[in-house]
């Protein structure tokens, strides 16, 4: 069945594609970086290589975020909160991995513990010498914080803006612990100096390919289950719950829970998203936990076009590479571009890109799906056609005793 | 007064909203196959009696069983639905970016947890019965069309659809023929009288043509308790009935 719908044209045919790009690019541009002489018109340098490597990862947790608010209507806005403890995950493993290298030269404990006069490694450091623990806990931390929060405020019923805020409280209480230095993950500094992954050098080409390719792969992955997710009756009822929760419950379903999945789905996929992220940009400090860089992944998802699978990831990437671009040229007015970007695709392109795309294709098919990225609330264009209620004949006093003493021609 | 026999059963229920009485001691009972259509002017209780039985909101005070013996205050919404009470909204509800197939297959009885839902594949007899369901509603046409293009009315039989999915011992509708034409009334009358052969329902409506073509006992609401009871024609001469909705 599964393949079946994934062949299909239309909306998925985009996934499909989507898909193979994303694997066509973990082989090709390794191959170009690694395999094309410097001098060749072909060659992708490696520091191209880092940065669309970077890009993937944003993109990822794009997608993470999507999921619930393009499919839930939760908009989280601490998402990058379990980007950032996926990352932290991965950064304490590539710690360990230092061993005695570093500038104290203590075998056990990193830099920053012998600086602050650890004497023994802190009981949460254990098991991050081996990856395989490593990699559980970039599943397991995000994913048991989204699932013990989740638990809580869905239970309540806290919805809206007050869930968005609580959220970006979230963040921000995650950001001033990790800033503490006895919370013993570096303070301020973060994990950072970082020497191998698996016994190869993070800085070397290859492993900087590698890893490029292993975010461009996570990615489609995650597209995949993504898509597979969405179109699976839990899917429907997702969207269902969005746009009309009181009417799921009174259908027997448990709305709390509906979203509880969604949103721990989503946290692991960010923490697997930051924990990409860290080898390739060589450090994870607090600021990683920063409240406006949730919001900045919330930008991302509206101008690709949430809703949309394929669309959050062209908005990471469209912007990042904006972000990257502008930086360069007028780095203090690139706060100002994002948040004018963000109003112009709010009153321009509520759809985002896809939903543009779709509408001007006028494929029946993608309306339907840019549709879905409509907010609860709001109409959809066809919808206003459709008649408001009219009060029925009989709604007025007067006319009630006139007809309830009217013989009916039924009768 | 037995509850035995009974499929809801209201006594001396009350519940304010910041101080003001929308249900004042309210009971009513309803036998188990019995049809009901409740009237009443705006603002009566109708719908906040609704919102009690099914959980959305406790009452202060009174009690509210269900099938004879189940305190329905003790639940919630969703253990509620799944025990058998379906209820159509007044404003018509259905997933508007759901075709209307979909609307029905989430309504199908069924289990109601998340895994199961994730690996569900559609079983033929799954298909055959929202085949029968969109016979009985008359869309069968629009099988997979998006329910945000339906009519007001058409939308008001899919919600319909979904309780009939849904299977419930009771249902509770919310003033079925808003916004519907004479024909699409009448035929909706039809549909209840069939459905209320093998359910118990309670009609909330404002249209007395309707309430008369279902031909059932007739409660009367008024700032939220009981004010009449008995056929239509014996609420309708109820002075006090006529003075609540002329003297406004
Ligand atoms: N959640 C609420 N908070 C405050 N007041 C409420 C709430 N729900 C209902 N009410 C009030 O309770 C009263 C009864 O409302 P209800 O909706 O039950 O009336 P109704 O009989 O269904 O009327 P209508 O015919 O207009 O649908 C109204 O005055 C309404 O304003
Ligand atoms: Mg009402």
């Amino acid at each position: 069945m599964i393949t079946g719908r994934f062949f299909a044209a239309g909306a998925d045919r985009r996934i499909a594609i989507t898909i193979f790009i994303l694997l066509a690019v973990a082989i090709v541009v390794p191959v170009l970086n690694l395999a094309v002489a410097p001098t060749s018109a072909f060659y992708i340098p490696s520091y191209i290589v880092a940065l669309t490597g970077k890009y993937l990862c944003y993109a990822l947790l794009a997608l993470a975020l999507d999921l619930v608010w393009g499919y839930c209507g939760i908009l989280s806005l601490g998402h990058s909160a379990f980007f950032a403890l996926g990352g932290y995950a991965m950064g304490m493993y590539l710690m360990r991995q230092i061993g005695s290298r570093g500038v104290y030269g203590n075998p056990i404990l990193p830099d920053f513990m012998v600086f602050l006069n650890y004497k023994e490694l802190p009981w949460f450091w254990t098991g991050f010498d081996h990856f395989w623990f490593a990699a559980i806990m970039v599943l397991a931390v995000p994913g048991l914080l989204a699932f013990i929060f989740g638990w809580f405020a869905f239970r309540s019923r806290v919805t809206g803006v007050y869930l968005s805020i609580i959220t970006q409280a979230m963040t921000y209480a995650l950001l001033l612990a990790f800033f503490r230095n006895d919370m013993g993950f570096g303070g301020n500094n973060g994990l950072t100096d970082f020497k191998d992954i698996l016994g190869f050098n993070v800085q070397a080409d290859a492993t900087r390919s590698a890893l490029f390719a292993a975010s461009a792969v996570m990615l489609a992955f995650a597209v995949f289950v993504t898509w597979a997710i969405v179109g699976s009756k839990y899917g429907k009822l997702l969207m269902a719950v969005r746009d009309a929760e009181s009417r799921t419950r009174f259908l027997g379903w448990r709305a709390e829970n509906v979203k509880l999945f969604a949103f721990t789905v989503s946290a692991v996929m960010a923490g697997i998203a930051g924990a990409l992220y860290v080898p390739q940009v060589g450090i994870i400090n607090p600021g990683e936990f920063e409240p406006s860089n949730s919001i900045e992944v919330v930008i991302w998802a509206a101008v690709g076009g949430r809703g949309t699978i394929v669309g959050p990831i062209i908005g990471a990437l469209l912007v990042n590479a904006g972000k990257s671009w502008f930086t360069g040229v007028l780095p203090e007015l690139w706060l100002f571009a994002l948040g004018g970007l963000f109003v112009a695709v709010t009153l321009l392109l509520p759809k985002g890109i896809i939903g543009m795309w779709d509408s001007w294709r006028g494929n029946a098919k993608a309306l339907r799906a840019a549709s879905v990225a409509e907010e609860a609330g709001t109409k959809v264009g066809v919808a206003e056609a459709t008649s408001e209620p009219t009060r029925s004949p009989a709604r007025n006093p007067g006319e009630w005793s006139w007809s309830a003493t009217k013989p009916q021609a039924a009768e | 007064m037995s509850k035995s026999n009974t499929i809801l059963y209201l006594d001396g229920v009350s519940v304010s909203f910041d101080g003001f009485r929308a249900i004042n001691s309210l009971s009513l009972v309803l036998d188990k196959g019995e049809m009901r259509a409740i009237i009443g002017p705006n603002g009566a209780g109708k719908t906040t009696m609704m919102d009690i039985v099914t959980g959305k909101t406790r009452p202060d005070e009174g009690e509210v069983f269900f099938d004879g013996e189940i305190d329905l205050t003790r639940h919630d919404e969703a253990e509620i639905a799944m025990m058998g009470i379906g209820r159509k909204f007044q404003k018509p509800t259905v997933f508007e970016s759901h075709t209307i197939e979909e609307n029905l297959m989430l309504a199908l009885k069924g289990p109601r947890s998340i895994f199961p839902a994730l690996f569900h594949r559609r079983s033929v007899a799954e298909a055959r019965q929202i085949d029968d369901i969109l016979g009985i509603i008359r869309l069968g046409s629009r099988r997979y069309d998006l329910a945000a293009n339906l009519s007001h009315g058409q939308k008001q039989w899919l919600e319909i659809g979904m309780l009939l999915a849904q299977d419930p011992k009771l249902l509770l509708v919310d003033e079925p023929v808003a916004g519907m034409t004479d024909a699409e009334t009448e035929e909706t009358a039809r549909l209840l009288k069939d459905i209320a052969r093998d359910h118990s329902v309670i009609v909330v409506e404002h249209d007395m043509h309707f309430v008369r073509e279902l031909g059932v006992k007739v409660t009367c609401l008024h700032e939220g308790s009981v004010l009449s009871e008995g056929t239509l024609d014996f609420v309708s001469a109820d002075e006090r009935v006529v003075e609540v909705y002329l003297g406004r």
